[in-house]
């Protein structure tokens, strides 16, 4: 303990550097994703056509929508994996509700899809704060029963594009100024989620709940309301990506976003979200759903076997989980270093 | 103190299931007045701040603050109320910066209702200011000393403006200028008016901080003094005061050759220089406070934890250091303090747990024979009186008594020449605590050394042929059984001077 006081420019320094490795990590995801854009444009040209990056982040938006759900969960130290399920129940109940109903405008099928998603989070967040269940367990449930749901509703029947109204297909391919509807959709989800997680007191409670349950009871934080509304949003933009989903693809039946919750996990893992809570940002989160569908799309104009697309992105979380363990390292290194000092 | 009292409590009680743990007590706090509260481990304490903090509800009781009862529902309740609670583990976001540790709960809000974190920062600045630290608002507290942590906690308090601020042991883990420092800041709080709960096992502190001191005993108020107006030997009396049973059948035994020989342990940080002999036949305690370094050491001799220095010998042969197998081998036994973590696979059958350290020796050929296993189960289980339907039952099933005998016969069995027992009748009821320390008495009858640590006194003087006090990770006294007293072995263990 001694009253020596750091000169304010070393302690300025010092402040900068461990912001900068903090960073690293969203800066890593760019780089990746530019080198893997330059190999694959210098391999093909073509990759960079418009209707390519159309798909791209077209697929992206989907998933990146996801993301941003299931990395508010993951914040609070919790996970999510029904969100297939539910996306598939979202998008064949608005499908059957436009065919039904061919009136219904697109803003009121978006509602309605992340409220079928929302209730199903409710009930997860529900389960785990009263069934004192861990998440993986009730979400894992929660997956096959709302597949279930959805199965034993659908019988095999499947709804096609041609029932579909004209107007909810085009919105599913329209722009505007060039940016298509879905990625102006995904990203203002993105940003409102983003500026509440960074700026608002709900959003700093999320990340207290995660960083120290414990803590977040003793400081007065209401844990359990907190935990089912987290459920609930990763819930309703599961719910409003199943609406999303229907109007890009325009067939839906009851298999719709099988699968997808491993995915989604995947890009939460990779754009740098803590699975132990408390730390990552959505937008990471959003940076690696864009990685992880560039990659698919890359390795199809490379001609890589798909089959290589699945131990990529497996290569990528270990990747991911082993770097977020040495910044970690390094961190705690510099902080051990800047204790206090008595005046 | 003329004025009235800014926090009441009036007859709170609070049970859990059967255990009483606080019972009918009564405390007043007044502001610009530290308070000390002292007691034996489990003499109910702990409890009492919980109820402060809000974390626990009285079963029965009021609290009143400035004379109006209030009802703490919650954490938030007892934060709005102006109580803040620094536990012993500072609780810390790690995550989160110090200024939002600090702000969390009630963050200056900006524009639109945006956290504020220009005003978060230069909040935290100033408090540290105040608090004559300086602390870097914007770092994570994750890596901050516990001393740091602990003044991180109190300038939560500050911020909340807490008129009630609860400190429960925060010195345990600080050193002397650490300590200072702490007790600068809390008397600047005294003296602008707060109300201070100071909770410690040491007397030095407690007459250095405090005016008045409240004792408790069993979950009971025993008293409450003016600390000009009472001596620390009757704090102590006060606190220990309490009959001993014939609980403790312990045989006169003729101790024979040195079984285990401990010389120079040390483990940076939690124990050093620690040497002492057991002997055949004696029954030799480890006494001390909980957190003093007795279950490490005891570990460290076992193997489990490694060590940084020192010989250990049992017979006259050296063990390796972090190799309990090879403990074993040389005929030690360690019964673990929590048998739910460290002493028993909850799941399997009472046999298989029983004979789970021999299962090399009872097999044929490599494989275990259920009727090998049965017969030295049935043979131990019986001679410890253990109650059960049937051996193939899970041990998970029985109670915490027969779980504790199942672990003391898997030991057993091994005939070891050093039985190492730690806490042996944590948790367990009277009439089979008296059958477990029967038996301890007539192993070392039969030539077995005991080396036990205990937090209960009672057992510790009843049982033990000598007493090892260990203080703050080193062995300060040396107690034969007619030295060793209540008085004496807390003294040694709080660090005062041995009067006798």
């Amino acid at each position: 303990m001694t009253a020596v006081d750091l000169p304010r420019n070393h302690l300025a320094t010092r402040r900068s550097s461990l912001d900068l490795v903090l960073r690293a990590r969203e800066l890593g995801i760019v780089l990746a994703l530019a080198a893997l854009v330059a190999v694959t444009t210098i391999s093909n040209p073509r990759f960079l056509s418009g209707q390519s990056i159309r798909d791209i982040l077209l697929g992206t938006a989907i998933l990146a929508v996801l993301a941003v759900g299931q990395a508010v969960v993951v914040i609070t130290r919790n996970i999510d994996l029904s969100v297939g399920s539910v996306l598939g129940l979202s998008a064949f109940t608005v499908g059957t509700l436009l065919r039904d109903h061919p009136g219904l405008p697109v803003i009121g099928a978006l509602l309605i899809g992340a409220a079928v998603g929302g209730v199903c989070g409710a009930v997860n967040g529900v389960l785990v704060r009263y069934g004192n269940v861990p998440a993986l367990v009730v979400t894992l449930g929660t997956l096959y029963v709302v597949r279930g749901i959805t199965y034993f509703w659908a019988g095999g029947q499947q709804i096609n594009a041609d029932e579909l109204p004209g107007g909810f297909l085009d919105f599913g391919n329209a722009t505007l100024l060039g940016i298509p509807y879905l990625v102006l959709i995904a990203l203002l989800v993105l940003v409102i989620t983003g500026v509440v997680l960074r700026s608002y007191r709900v959003g700093r409670e999320l990340y207290a709940m995660g960083s120290s349950p414990q803590a977040a009871r003793l400081a007065g934080i209401s844990v359990g309301r907190r935990t089912i509304g987290a459920f609930g949003v990763s819930g309703a933009l599961a719910g409003l990506a199943g609406v999303l989903f229907a109007a890009r693809f325009g067939t839906i039946d009851a298999a719709a976003g099988t699968g997808y919750e491993l995915n989604v996990v995947a890009a939460v893992v990779v754009g740098g979200v803590a699975v132990f809570g408390g730390s990552g940002s959505v937008w990471g989160a959003a940076l690696g759903a864009l990685l992880l569908t560039t990659i698919g799309s890359s390795l199809a104009v490379l001609e890589i076997n798909q089959f290589w697309q699945q131990a990529i992105v497996g290569g990528l979380i270990l990747l991911a989980i082993g770097a977020d363990r040495l910044v970690a390292a390094r961190v705690a290194a510099t902080l051990k270093k800047r204790g206090s000092h008595v005046h | 103190m003329g004025e009235a009292p800014l926090l009441r409590l009036r007859e709170v009680s609070k049970s859990f299931g059967a255990v009483a743990a606080v019972q009918n007590v009564s405390l007043d706090l007044y502001g610009g007045e530290a308070h000390a509260l002292v007691g034996e481990n489990g003499a109910g304490k702990s409890t009492l701040v919980k109820l402060l903090a809000g974390v626990h509800r009285p079963d029965s009781g009021t609290v009143e603050l400035d004379g109006n009862p209030v009802e703490l529902n919650g954490p938030a309740d007892a934060k709005a109320a102006g109580i803040a609670v620094i536990y012993q583990e500072p609780t810390l976001f790690p995550d989160l910066s110090v200024a939002e540790n600090i702000a969390m709960g009630r963050p200056p809000l900006g524009r639109f209702k945006t956290v504020d974190r220009t005003a978060m920062i230069r909040q935290a600045g100033e408090l540290f200011k105040r608090l004559g630290v300086s602390i870097d608002p914007n770092r994570p507290a994750r890596g901050l000393s516990i001393a740091d942590q602990q003044l991180v906690e109190i300038a939560k308090a500050l911020s909340a403006q807490a008129r009630v601020v609860v400190m429960d042991e925060p010195t345990a883990a600080l050193t002397g200028v650490e300590v200072e420092r702490l007790f600068a800041v809390a008397r600047s709080l005294r003296d602008d008016g707060a109300a201070l709960v100071f909770i410690s096992h040491r007397f030095e502190e407690i007459t250095a901080l405090c005016e008045r001191v409240t004792i408790m005993r069993d979950g009971k108020h025993v008293s409450t003094d003016l600390l000009s107006e009472i001596s620390v030997d009757e704090m102590v009396r006060r606190m220990v005061g309490r009959e001993l049973g014939a609980l403790f059948p312990k045989q006169q035994v003729d101790p024979g050759a040195v079984v285990l020989s401990v010389d120079g342990l040390s483990r940076d940080p939690v124990f050093a220089d620690v040497s002492f002999e057991v002997r055949a036949g004696e029954i030799v305690a480890l006494a001390g406070l909980v957190g003093s370094g007795r279950s490490e050491v005891v570990q460290s001799i076992f193997g489990v934890d490694p060590r940084d220095a020192g010989t250990v010998k049992v017979l006259g042969k050296t063990l390796k250091p972090g190799s309990p197998r090879q403990a074993m081998a040389a005929g030690v036994a360690l019964v673990p303090e929590d048998r739910r973590q460290q002493g028993l696979l909850m799941e399997l059958s009472i046999e298989r747990n029983v004979t789970l350290p021999r299962s090399r020796a009872l097999s044929q050929l490599g494989f275990l024979t259920g009727s090998s296993e049965r017969r030295s189960a049935k043979e131990w289980t019986e001679r410890l009186k253990t109650k059960y339907a049937r051996l193939s039952d899970e041990v998970g099933t029985l109670s915490g008594g027969n779980q504790q005998k199942v672990v003391l016969a898997k030991w057993l069995s091994m005939a070891p020449k050093l039985l190492i027992v730690d806490e042996p009748t944590r948790g367990i009821d009277v009439g089979t605590k008296a059958e477990v320390h029967r038996l301890m008495s007539s192993l070392a009858a039969e030539g077995v050394a005991v080396l036990m640590v205990s937090s209960e006194l009672p057992e510790v003087l009843g049982m033990a042929d000598r007493v090892l006090v260990m203080r703050e990770g080193r062995l300060v006294a040396e107690l034969d059984r007619d030295r060793a007293t209540e008085e004496s072995v807390m003294f040694a263990a709080m660090g005062q001077e041995v009067s006798l």
